[in-house]
């Protein structure tokens, strides 16, 4: 059936637009209805991620051909309950069904996609969408499930009743999806004109009132399960125990711990060498010169520091992705929200600061699970806190030169006492400072933990692979590029200008890099930083490890890792150790990653919670590098 | 169902132990707790996630740490919820099906 068999009258649209102009389809749904699933099965691979205008709300679009050759463009809206939104990603989903997004253009179909195990909510949401006048599409998703557990479903009459098409889908193999175009299209053909907006916020009477409808609707069209699913029920007695619960959920995070820590560490390397020899390989074919250098250390370092990432994110959001489409992520959430809400943060905020303990750049992605937009910001802020990998270089260095490799108490190494210390003061101060975010910056309107635990199901590996895809994706088109170029920036300050022929001491000296940690060495002073320390800060923003190679060119001691000892030996003998305390107490808290800079930019795009994070942490790092150099000044370790 | 609904002698669900079993008598405006949403927004979310008159409820986990937050089966789904923010949700218990 051609959109041209219809009476022409019925169309208030031009004929003409409605051949040409692609259909516009937003697919609207509750959480954990498989909207996601629905989205692929649709759009296929032919689907573009980007952000909407003004927000960091995710805005995901593909297109897709109907049988007939009109195209459809889908747009995957945020999961909502209602369109009373609550999150910045509801108010993008509200706004774009209404129409009111800026630059969006209203969609003409709404698909209310639905878990068709459990209607009783997103019947409503389906009421609201019809309340609005936007033409509307009911997807029954998961109907397999639906019938195995003997829910019966009287399509005719659930669609009487909503006044919409009604569709029973399988997202994940594809089943109905032919039906449900046929009905986009016939329900878009029979538009005469885009609903007005009429919609304003429900009371709670209202919302009862809905319900009410709701709850009769279902009465009419759905018979409840014969054969209810008892899994999940079995499953939660033992996932949400209070004694093996946790112990699971330990083990969880353990894994993923390990797999995101050393898992990725070998991919890592490969990565690191392939362009170390890549780097040899070009600056053997190159004359010495600025050129080279920029190729070399520049460039290709660049985009390697970048990629280097990309094996922590891709296995943590394999984790994630799986995690959520399991139903457990609601589950460890519960289980871990009294010990994170402690400290004003939500319980979703656990699997960002374990990743963050590996590298905050996953961690920061991964603060996507968390909805509600100041929980998220909170722990942005302090995911940086958190020990992370590159921290280890610097600290082994440090500690290995300076801690002496006694026992206490004829068993405790003191080295590692000082090495446990650190990661304790980290996560200590990563929990204060999200407590005091939250007394004294956000007080009041606490978010409610209110989060439905959604059945088990079977994730699907398509779909799971697709995710990590995209993530692995969205990481390198939008930080990447950013990372790339303040790691030239950095290149540039360490290397530009040159030094003069004849001249005595390292290059640096000569270059803004120098110049910069001269002038801010009398800043520097009081916590014990000597000109070389300030010196090795600025090419030591590119990562926090870099510190370690930067201390080497300042102290002109060549030879790269093998020469650590070397270094280790040469600092001993140059810094006091209260200079190589106050070293550590800064390392613990200064901002001293571009990366983890350019990352919180992307996730927040805005400049603004980057400078705030880069400016608290300096603030930190001072303050507690003067009180350790003090400290240790008066207590004879001058 | 009216005396079941009647909120005069009903009890909080933050009160509610694990096991309990009854109907959402009365969801209210409840007066914000500290650093808590304010009532009437805190009411209408309760409503939105199928928190309404009527519906029946059964405590099934209480989490390790003063029991709090707790799982309650709502109707045919799962919830979880602080009990502080449970507080607005008045509940009887049924006579133990």
């Amino acid at each position: 059936m051609s959109p041209l068999d219809l009476a022409p009258a019925d169309l208030v649209r031009p004929a003409r637009s409605v051949l040409s102009a692609p259909i516009r389809v937003a697919l609207v749904g509750n959480p954990n209805s498989g909207k996601t699933a629905m989205f692929n099965a649709l759009t296929g691979s032919r689907q573009k991620v980007a952000n909407y205008a003004g927000v960091t709300v995710e805005r995901k679009e593909g297109e897709l051909t109907a049988p007939d050759g009109r195209r459809i463009r889908v747009l995957d809206l945020p999961g909502t309950y209602s369109l009373r939104a609550r999150s910045p990603d509801e108010v993008v989903t509200r706004d774009a069904v209404l129409g009111r997004l800026a630059g969006e253009t209203p969609p003409d179909v709404v698909v209310c996609v639905a878990d068709a195990t459990n209607l009783r909510l997103v019947l409503r949401l389906a009421l609201e969408l019809k309340a609005v006048g936007r033409p509307a599409v009911l997807a029954l998703n998961m109907i397999d499930i639906a019938q195995r557990q003997g829910i019966e479903i009287d399509t005719e009459r659930l669609s009487a009743e909503l006044a919409m098409p009604v569709v029973g889908t399988v997202a994940t193999r594809r089943r109905g999806i032919e039906d449900l175009v046929a009905q986009i299209e016939a329900t878009a053909a029979h538009i005469a004109k885009a609903g007005a907006d009429v919609w304003r916020e429900p009371s709670a009477a209202e919302i009862r009132d809905l319900h009410r409808e709701a709850q009769r609707i279902l009465k009419l069209a759905v018979l409840p399960p014969k054969r209810p699913d008892t899994w999940t029920g079995r499953l939660d007695d033992v996932l949400l125990h209070p004694v093996a619960g946790i112990l699971i959920l330990l083990g969880v995070l353990f894994l993923m711990f390990q797999a995101v820590f050393t898992g990725a560490q070998p991919i890592m390397d490969m990565i690191t060498q392939a362009f170390g020899v890549l780097s040899a390989a070009v600056g053997h074919a190159l004359p010495n010169g600025i050129l080279k250098s920029l190729l070399c250390d520049g460039i290709i370092a660049g985009v390697g520091s970048v990629l280097v990432f990309l094996p922590q994110i891709m296995i943590l959001f394999l984790f994630i992705i799986l995690l959520e489409d399991v139903g457990y992520m609601a589950r460890a959430a519960f289980l871990l929200d009294k010990i994170m809400g402690g400290a004003g943060l939500h319980g979703r905020a656990f699997i960002p600061l374990l990743s963050s303990f590996a590298c905050a750049i996953p961690g920061i992605m991964a603060t996507r699970v968390i909805d509600n937009k100041r929980d998220r910001l909170t722990t942005i802020l302090v995911a940086p806190l958190m020990t992370c990998s590159a921290r280890i270089p610097v600290y082994t260095l440090i500690i290995s030169a300076f801690i002496p490799a006694r026992r206490l108490w004829g068993f405790v190494s003191l080295q590692g006492l000082v090495f446990f210390g650190l990661y304790a003061t980290g996560l200590v101060s990563a929990l204060a400072v999200a407590w005091v975010v939250r007394k004294i910056f956000w007080r009041g309107g606490a978010e409610p933990f209110l989060m439905e635990l959604p059945a088990y199901k079977a994730p699907d590996p398509l779909n799971v692979a697709r995710s990590v895809l995209q993530r692995g994706q969205i990481f390198l088109q939008r930080a990447g590029t950013i990372i790339l170029s303040m790691m030239i920036l950095i290149w540039f300050l360490s290397t530009w200008p040159g030094k003069p022929a004849g001249a005595a001491g390292s290059a640096i000296d000569y270059s803004f890099a120098g110049i910069i940690g001269h002038a801010i060495q009398p800043i520097l002073a009081p916590v014990g930083f000597s000109w070389q320390m300030s010196v090795a800060l600025i090419p030591g923003m590119a990562a926090r490890e870099v510190a370690v190679g930067a201390l080497g060119t300042v102290y002109a001691v060549s030879g790269g890792e093998g020469a650590v000892g070397v270094l280790g030996a040469s600092l001993a003998h140059q810094w006091s150790l209260a200079s190589a305390l106050a070293f550590l107490a800064w390392y613990v808290f200064a901002p001293q990653c571009a990366s983890t800079l350019g990352v919180v930019k992307r996730e927040t795009n805005s400049w603004r919670w980057p400078i705030i994070m880069f400016v608290y942490m300096t603030a930190l790092a001072y303050a507690a590098a003067f009180i350790v150099y003090q400290s240790a000044l008066a207590l004879g370790g001058g | 169902m009216d005396s079941l609904t009647d909120p005069e002698t009903a009890t909080s669900l933050a009160d509610a132990r694990r096991g309990f079993r009854g109907v959402i008598a009365a969801v209210r405006e409840e007066a914000s707790p500290v650093g808590g949403l304010a009532g009437a927004e805190l009411e209408r979310r309760l409503l939105e996630m199928g928190f309404v008159e009527g519906a029946r409820v059964e405590i099934l986990h209480e989490g390790f740490i003063g029991a709090d937050p707790i799982c309650v089966r709502l109707d045919d789904m799962r919830v979880a919820l602080r009990r502080r923010d449970a507080r607005g949700v008045l509940v009887r218990p049924d006579g133990g099906e």
